[in-house]
């Protein structure tokens, strides 16, 4: 429904989005990952038509967004990072503007404003001005806006801020009974958010594409290593060498130091080989206190930080 | 054409949504007013004089009264189009709504013509307005009615110009003071221009006094209908349109 290829992006010298592509497949949710200046709002203002991309192309139902705009715009339902409101109307008259402007029929437009209107439970407010209604409602009507004339793609940025929590699942539920019929890209921060609704993640960093998986697999995959927390009261440095002569440990690092000779490591093992049984029983041979030893299971959170983080890191 | 409708109601009705339509005309017919009412008490003194040394030659309203007011009119407007025009697009920048604009399935055309057609009949309706000094002249004197119609004609294309540069400017920027000092320092310039063709040189001197906005304005004043000048206002609207469409295009290119 959706590809996205070779897509670069230049503002001035500075390279925002750098060869990113992805395909996203009609009926699926995909979830966008990024830490902020990522390039996740430009990748999407790129898709919807905002901006031109600087290299790359993307397509939307067949149509090149570069040479055939108009038939793209016509597909696509976007809410906009900032709830692209106008506060002087009433959210009855914005929502039948917004309706007119994206080809409503004149006598189709009462029935569609009732629909969505109905979808994000806006009617309590369709008669008051945008102005004085409530972040929450704000952002359902910017949310209602993007669903006017019923199109196949919804681009939705960060579509739950501003929301609480009662609201959250209800517009999380909301997205996942769209997606039966629509194809949805949305962005987030909320990582829960993404391993709740959405089929795959698309995580970006620094303009780059780090990873494209379901959230189930990224979690398999990412474990190139197992990870076992360990809490040891002994000399910092024979705990840390004794460890070391185990075969399958890659590396042993100091997490935290409690106080002298007290303190909690982080151990990278090689994939499958657990080795609680030995540490323990070196531990003990060496006369030490073994507090807490447990194995650590990569959260969506830690992938994220894990693919962000990483060149950091490096430099 | 639908969505040029559209974009055109929803700025229009924009403008009586808040403060600044009802401010701007009433300030605009406060300002005329005292004008036409300053020539008005003016005309009376002189045609009583004229009256009493008993002249063979009638005081003709029309070149006394209605052609200095229109003078003074176009140039109150000229301080006026920067109010009525800067938040045309520099609003829509501000809030986030040109995204919702430039994602929708409208060309870059609809959204030009819809806010210059919301922008000018505010400026068709404020200066229409003035109508009504013209009627107290038409109950109490006979002035010639084609001369005032066709100084109308003049205000009205004065301002199509005027309207589509101040649409121009609001495009450039997101900050509605930016846009409206901008507005006014180009139609300043557009009128202070024909000041300094006397300094010029000969070819500079006609250059500048042809690109000189307001001495277009002189015949229409005087009730003379000459279409050169008309070409004039249309070529810079056009021209004002054109660029517009363009600042549209390319603020894509720029964001």
């Amino acid at each position: 429904m959706i590809e996205v290829s070779g897509l670069t992006k230049f503002f001035g010298d500075v390279r925002a989005l750098d060869e990113v592509s992805f395909r996203v497949e009609k009926g699926e949710i995909l979830g966008f990952l990024g830490p902020n200046g990522a390039g996740k709002t430009t990748t999407m203002r790129i898709i919807t038509g905002f901006t031109p991309a600087s290299g790359g192309t993307v397509s939307v139902a067949g149509f090149d967004i570069f040479r055939n705009d108009l038939e793209v715009k016509k597909r696509i339902g976007y809410l906009p990072e900032n709830p692209p409101l106008y506060n002087d109307m009433q959210v009855k008259k914005y929502l039948r503007f917004v309706a007119a402007i994206k080809g409503v029929e004149r006598e189709s437009l009462a029935a569609e404003i009732d629909r969505v209107a109905d979808k994000l439970s806006l009617k309590p407010v369709l008669n008051r001005y945008i102005a004085g209604i409530s972040k929450g409602y704000k952002q359902r009507v910017a949310f209602a806006q993007a669903l006017l004339n019923d199109p196949p793609v919804l681009i939705l940025d960060e579509p739950t801020v501003g929301l609480d929590p009662k609201q959250i699942i209800e517009v999380r539920e909301l997205i996942k009974d769209l997606a039966h019929d629509h194809t949805v890209i949305l962005s987030t921060h909320i990582l829960p958010e993404v391993s709740m609704t959405c089929n795959r993640v698309v995580i970006i960093n620094n303009g780059q594409l780090v990873a494209v998986d379901t959230p189930e697999n990224l979690n398999a995959h990412l474990k190139g290593s197992d990870t076992i927390l360990m809490e040891v009261d002994g000399r910092v440095d024979s705990v840390i060498e004794t460890v070391k002569k185990i075969p399958e440990v890659r590396s042993v690092a100091v997490t935290s130091s409690i106080r002298t000779g007290l303190a909690s490591y982080t151990i990278e093992t090689a994939v499958g080989a657990d080795i609680r049984r030995d540490l323990a029983a070196k531990i003990i041979e060496n006369g030490w206190g073994l507090l807490e030893l447990k194995t650590e299971h990569l959260s969506l959170e830690d992938i994220f930080l894990k693919l962000t983080t990483s060149e950091e890191e490096l430099t | 054409m639908r969505n040029v409708l559209s974009i055109f109601k929803r700025d229009f009705n924009a403008y009586f949504q808040s403060p600044i339509a009802y401010v701007v005309i009433a300030l605009f017919l406060l300002i005329s007013g005292v004008f036409f009412y300053l020539l008005l008490s003016s005309f009376m003194q002189y045609s009583y004089a004229a009256m009493m040394q008993q002249q063979g030659i009638p005081v003709n309203v029309n070149l006394m009264l209605i052609r200095p007011f229109f003078l003074n009119l176009s140039i109150i407007i000229l301080f006026m189009i920067p109010i009525i025009t800067m938040r045309a697009f520099s609003e829509d920048k501000k809030n986030g709504t040109f995204e919702l604009l430039l994602t929708a399935p409208l060309s870059n055309w609809q959204i030009v013509l819809g806010k210059f057609l919301a922008t000018y009949l505010f400026y068709l309706i404020m200066t229409g307005l003035t109508f009504l000094y013209m009627i107290f002249l038409f109950l109490w004197g006979n002035p010639e009615i084609l001369p005032v119609l066709i100084a109308y004609l003049g205000v009205w294309l004065l301002g199509a110009a005027l309207i589509a540069a101040g649409n121009f400017i609001s495009s450039l920027t997101e900050n509605q003071i930016v846009a409206a000092v901008g507005t006014f320092t180009l139609t300043m310039v557009l009128w202070i221009v024909g000041f300094s063709a006397d300094f010029a040189g000969k070819v500079l001197g006609n250059l500048l006094q042809y690109f000189s906005i307001i001495d277009h304005f002189d015949d229409f004043s005087k009730g003379v209908f000459d279409s050169s000048h008309c070409v004039f206002y249309l070529s810079l609207m056009i021209l004002m349109l054109f660029l517009t469409h363009q600042s549209v295009e390319s603020s894509k290119w720029r964001a």
